[in-house]
């Protein structure tokens, strides 16, 4: 288990309380200016040294990500924006940094705007993380009050202000360009890329994306160095993330853990256990709804990081494990994510819109025993028609659920849905002219 | 995708309050000088909270005119978000969260409880026109499952019992307390922390 000292996220549980004070316990914004006197590229290098990959999904090495930003400003100005418009099911870690380690995020977007050179940040929240996002806006008001934001903020010399936008309830504004049109006040609908946001973003200018995770974990990491957060994990998947572990487990909850950790310590230890014993479970979700699930026999080895979930054809998204016991239907279970994308898809692409109508509804049937045999390869052909035929990833994360659950519990759909459509037997149908055609020794 | 339409009753003319106008004022300030359309989502949410919880037409024809863009694209936007409601929902609008994590721990309990209590299908006003309740999507809380949404408040840890409980409170115009209905803090494994000890012992 991961040292208490190595832990970034002294106040997951709000022990210590969220405010300014307390915060500077904890040692936030202590020596912000040495950190940005240092200068960008030294913050750039330690980010890269430091290995660390964003932590809203896709694990983009940050570092990389903050070099693609015009080194010179031009006539445009630089954006910095986070993304805070966590929807993915399972997954709620973002909303715990909103409102109990706010100044964690806020001494990131200094550091990270430093380092990008933009004076204008963007917070995009959730609508419906309101109550958390007010809690941010108390810290913001405190830090602007303390001149820490605003004019040569926290004694550094470079200005910046930050301002919340609250989402509306649209999953798909996660997606990093479906964000800015959402901040210009359009419908949160992806744009093409290339051009990359880093140099055409929001209003036009080059704009810089990162989760809250991401750029909360920054200041943490300058101040004790790239090399240490190196240490923890492994090769490629370093540092610490926070888990949230949710369905049947008997003591669901929000913990921060080294990369790599094994599964069945995090449910085993932290979670209390699958409910009805670790034989009780069927599968796993290892990183919230879009990545693939895990079948029992193989969470025995698993461990979490980027590359090795990866390799078994699922990925480690935000970390989101959602845990399923034997007492569930697995295909309604997925039916019902299903569900969920077909309510979330932005229309933009048609693949996506009517695609994940139809994987919901045959899913639906399937779970009810009411599909024939031929849908379940044709369930498959779709989730492949979907997946790379669509302007973001939406695509893939509405299909990739279905496909593992075809990879991993074909048999069990098969079992249920024996119903074969073609008649094989010489029936007797009144109604049928070509009766000859039944006969099955012609 | 959904399907949303707005409501058939529309009322006539729609302005905002000074408060509102204030606040609106505020919110355009924020972003850049010819950029003032970026602020139409926090505008719609203004008008959705002086006009009771929902958005006529009208709100956004002003709002069109209040950052000087086309009547399209503010209900372009209206019609995109879930979150604005096209029609009256109540005073009290309660979401509940029926996405699989919330799923597997028996948010079916929590929408038979609303059934039972609201109105038998969702999006209907209750007797008393104060109250209405829908199924949405993951609300982000899943560790906290099954939980649902009232206004702005999230109440997590539910079973069919407290929801019971916590509809008869609103029914009655009280609020009740919002976070976890098993005394749990915050989003701590409950009764097993193994971590940061220290801290919780201090």
């Amino acid at each position: 288990m991961l040292k208490d000292q190595d832990r970034i996220f002294q106040n997951l549980y709000n022990d210590l309380g969220p405010d300014l004070t307390s915060s500077q316990k904890r040692g936030d914004w202590v020596n912000t200016k040495e950190i940005t006197d240092k200068g960008r590229d030294w913050i750039i290098n330690e980010i890269k040294d430091s290995q660390l990959r964003g932590r809203g999904g896709a694990g983009f090495p940050t570092g990389l990500k903050w070099s693609f930003a015009p080194k010179e400003v031009g006539s445009r100005p630089h954006y910095l924006v986070i993304n805070g418009d966590e929807s993915e099911p399972g997954t709620c870690k973002d909303r715990d940094i909103l409102r109990f380690e706010p100044h964690k995020l806020i001494e990131g977007c200094l550091i990270a705007s430093y380092a990008i050179q933009a004076h204008v940040c963007y917070i995009y929240i959730r609508g419906e993380y309101f109550i958390d996002g007010q809690k941010l806006q108390a810290a913001i008001d405190e830090a602007y009050e303390k001149k820490l934001l605003g004019k040569n903020a926290a004694g550094t010399g470079w200005d910046l202000d930050i301002y919340i936008h609250y989402g509306a309830g649209a999953y798909i504004c996660g997606e990093e360009t479906a964000l800015l049109e959402s901040i210009e006040g359009k419908k949160g609908q992806p744009r093409l890329k290339p051009p990359f946001p880093a140099l055409i973003g929001l209003y036009g200018c080059p704009t810089i994306i990162n989760n809250v995770e991401t750029i909360a974990v920054v200041p943490t990491i300058l101040r004790r160095g790239g090399k240490w957060f190196a240490s923890l994990g492994r090769e490629k998947n370093t540092g610490t993330k926070i888990f949230c572990i949710s369905g049947n487990v008997n003591n669901p909850c929000n913990v921060e853990e080294e990369m790599n950790i094994p599964l069945k310590e995090l449910i085993e230890v932290h979670a209390g256990g699958v409910i009805g014993g670790w034989d009780n479970l069927q599968a796993v979700i290892p990183g919230g709804s879009s990545m693939p699930l895990i079948p029992k026999d193989k969470c025995e080895t698993l461990t979490m990081d980027f590359d090795s979930l990866m390799a078994e054809k699922s990925g480690l998204g935000t970390a989101g494990v959602v845990v399923i016991n034997k007492d569930q239907d697995i295909i309604k279970c997925m039916a019902r994510i299903a569900r969920f994308y077909k309510h979330e898809s932005c229309g933009q692409c048609t693949p996506c819109r009517e695609g994940s109508g139809w994987m919901w509804r045959m899913l639906e049937r399937m779970a009810k025993g009411e599909a024939s045999k031929d849908e379940i390869d044709m369930l498959g052909d779709v989730t492949k028609q979907i997946e790379g035929h669509t302007i973001c990833a939406f695509g893939e994360g509405s299909s990739w659920p279905v496909q593992g659950l075809l990879r991993h519990f074909k048999d069990e759909i098969k079992k249920r849905n024996k119903f074969d459509p073609i008649v094989k037997e010489n029936k007797n149908i009144p109604y049928l002219v070509d009766q000859h055609l039944l006969d099955k020794n012609a | 995708m959904s399907l949303r339409r707005p409501a058939k009753n529309q009322p006539e003319n729609f302005e905002f309050n000074p408060s509102s106008l204030d606040a609106a004022k505020s919110i355009v300030a924020k972003y850049p000088e010819g950029k003032q359309q970026s602020a139409v989502m926090a505008l719609l949410y203004i008008a959705q909270k002086q006009n009771d919880n929902w958005i006529p037409l009208a709100a956004m024809k002003y709002i069109a005119k209040f950052l000087n863009m086309p009547y399209i694209k503010v209900y372009e936007v209206a019609t995109f978000y879930s979150m604005y409601n096209l029609s009256p929902v109540g005073k009290y609008f309660v979401q509940v969260c029926t996405t699989t994590p919330c799923m597997i721990r028996g948010a079916n309990k929590l929408v038979e409880a609303c059934k039972e209590k609201i109105s038998e299908d969702e999006s209907v006003l209750s007797n008393d026109k104060s109250c209405s309740w829908m199924e949405v999507e993951c609300l982000g809380a899943c560790v906290n499952a099954p939980m649902m949404q009232i206004n702005d408040d999230y109440y997590e840890d539910l079973d069919k019992e407290k929801t019971l409980k916590i509809l008869d409170k609103i029914l009655n115009g009280e609020k009740p307390t919002p976070g976890s209905y098993r005394g749990r803090i915050n989003n701590e494994p409950e009764n097993n922390r193994k971590t940061l000890m220290d801290l919780k012992n201090a």
